[in-house]
């Protein structure tokens, strides 16, 4: 069997689908996902906290599925489809629905873990949604545990979350 | 912080996975979901020399019912698991237990399998595991070992496979007719790894019950189908026996009291889920 075994010290080039749009950048090995959208790809809006996956700041969708940037490799996601923050506005910067709900609800302060926040809400909420279920106040308690913010409480961020699940 | 450097391989099926194994041994690491290992290579923590990713295979992603017991492969996330339709019947000490781990975000990319290798003294699915008497397929080369949960746990983060071995799946008895299910954890916040779970199940013949998060590993009890002071006394036994220690988090002695309490609680549970049926 042949293997390709991909050695620490070159670059590499990786290929993703960042928000509809094929970029290609390039990686070493040990590159973090995070990393490489922020300093490759010069997307910003993903956001990094604790790098253990603890804090959800970098939480970004693969393929769909919200995951934390930092626990995942830049050469893990080649050749596929990676969407952050900067996907959520539509044309000329029209707010998604949750995003104008989290302007309506003041569910944000500083800002630091929106971005996280939106990326996993947008897929469960859709999830949810594909499969008729209303979630309850606790179990967007439970979905938002997977994300730390130090400004708001909590209150907001939950506040308008339960108005767009209920929309 | 940033992983030391390592050479990286993506392995798309077993095979392929062992004879990288194999040939690497020691100084290579599965990387399945990440979710634990990338945290524990950011701060450096170890320092493998080779990962070896079985995240995108399709043929260790399987789920599949055989003959009595659901077999889930090597690179199925506990999201795949979690979200299957008819879990709720299949298995569901499952259904029970998997709003414990984690975080929705992190059960989205950790893998079934890779908590079961991790083998952390607090994690949910060893403790299912073992509750439910499961087994997990060892592969080393074209050879399968299979070896029951009690025999794999061997202590803190450690268990009997060896280092070229790959976990290739795992197997979850089905739930019978006339068994009762119940699940009870205490942790610091909703999805941080328990201070204390309990699993435990009851049938015409008696109680099964797991604790997780006390001892080094995963511990179990069978007894008869006691109630009142006789279980308080069976719970209280079991909870000297995990051999409680002090940690910053909370003392030896909350520990066994909270064994007696969830102990309580998980087999009323239980009993109530088998008497409804
Ligand atoms: C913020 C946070 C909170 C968490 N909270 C909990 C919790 O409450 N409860 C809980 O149980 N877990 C928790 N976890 C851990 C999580 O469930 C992990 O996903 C899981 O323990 C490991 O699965 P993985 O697929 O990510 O494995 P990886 O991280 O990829 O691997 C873990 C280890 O197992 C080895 N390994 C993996 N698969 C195999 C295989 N098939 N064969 C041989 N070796 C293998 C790897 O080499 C590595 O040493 C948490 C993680 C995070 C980041
Ligand atoms: S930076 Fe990824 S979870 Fe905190
Ligand atoms: S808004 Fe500041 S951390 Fe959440």
């Amino acid at each position: 069997m042949n293997h390709d075994i991909l050695g620490r010290q070159q670059l590499y080039p990786v290929t993703i689908e960042v928000n509809g749009r094929s970029r290609r950048g390039h990686s070493t090995t040990r590159m973090l996902l995070s990393d490489y959208l922020r300093h490759e790809l010069g997307l910003t809006g993903t956001h990094v906290g604790c790098e253990h996956g603890v804090c959800g700041a970098c939480t970004v969708q693969l393929d769909g599925v919200a995951c934390r940037s930092c626990l995942t490799l830049a050469v893990q996601a080649d050749g596929r489809r990676v969407d952050t923050v900067e996907s959520l506005a539509g044309e000329g910067g029209v707010l998604s629905e949750l995003q104008a709900a989290f302007k309506r609800h003041h569910a944000l302060q500083c800002g630091f873990c929106t971005a996280g926040i939106l990326m996993s809400s947008t897929d469960w909420l859709q999830r949810l949604r594909q499969q008729g279920r209303k979630p309850s106040e606790q179990d967007v308690r439970d979905m938002l545990s997977g994300h730390l913010c130090r400004c708001t409480g909590y209150a907001p961020i939950v506040k308008a979350l339960m108005e767009v699940a209920d929309a | 912080m940033k992983p030391a450097a390592f050479d990286y391989v993506r392995a798309d099926s077993a095979e392929a996975a062992c004879e990288l194994l194999a040939r690497h041994g020691e100084q290579a690491r599965i990387l399945a979901g990440g979710q634990s290992l990338m945290a524990v290579l950011n701060m450096r923590l170890a320092q493998p020399e080779m990962l070896i990713d079985i995240s995108r295979s399709v043929s260790l992603a399987r789920i599949e019912i055989r003959d009595g017991y659901l077999q889930v492969g090597a690179s199925a996330t506990q999201a795949e698991l979690e979200w299957r339709e008819g879990l709720a019947r299949e298995l569901p000490l499952l259904q029970l237990a998997f709003p414990h781990i984690s975080h929705f975000q992190i059960r989205n990319r950790g893998t079934v399998c890779g908590s079961i290798a991790h083998a952390d003294p607090s994690a949910e699915l060893p403790l299912c595991l073992l509750a439910l008497k499961g087994s997990v397929v060892l592969r080393r080369g074209t050879r399968q070992r299979l070896l029951p949960a009690d025999q794999f746990f061997t202590g803190m983060l450690s268990t009997a496979r060896a280092p070229d071995e790959l976990l290739e799946a795992v197997r979850f008895p089905l739930a019978r007719p006339g068994q009762g299910f119940g699940f009870r954890e205490f942790s610091r916040r909703h999805g941080d790894f328990a201070v204390c779970a309990v699993a435990a199940i009851a049938d015409a013949q008696g109680l099964r019950v797991a604790v997780g998060g006390v001892a080094d590993r995963p511990m179990v009890r069978e007894w008869p189908l006691l109630e009142g002071s006789a279980l308080d006394d069976a719970l209280n036994e079991f909870a000297w026996a995990l051999d409680a220690r002090d940690d910053p988090q909370i003392s030896a002695a909350s520990r066994r009291h909270l064994v007696r309490r969830l102990g309580r609680q998980a087999v009323a549970e239980a009993l109530q889920a088998r008497n409804s049926k």
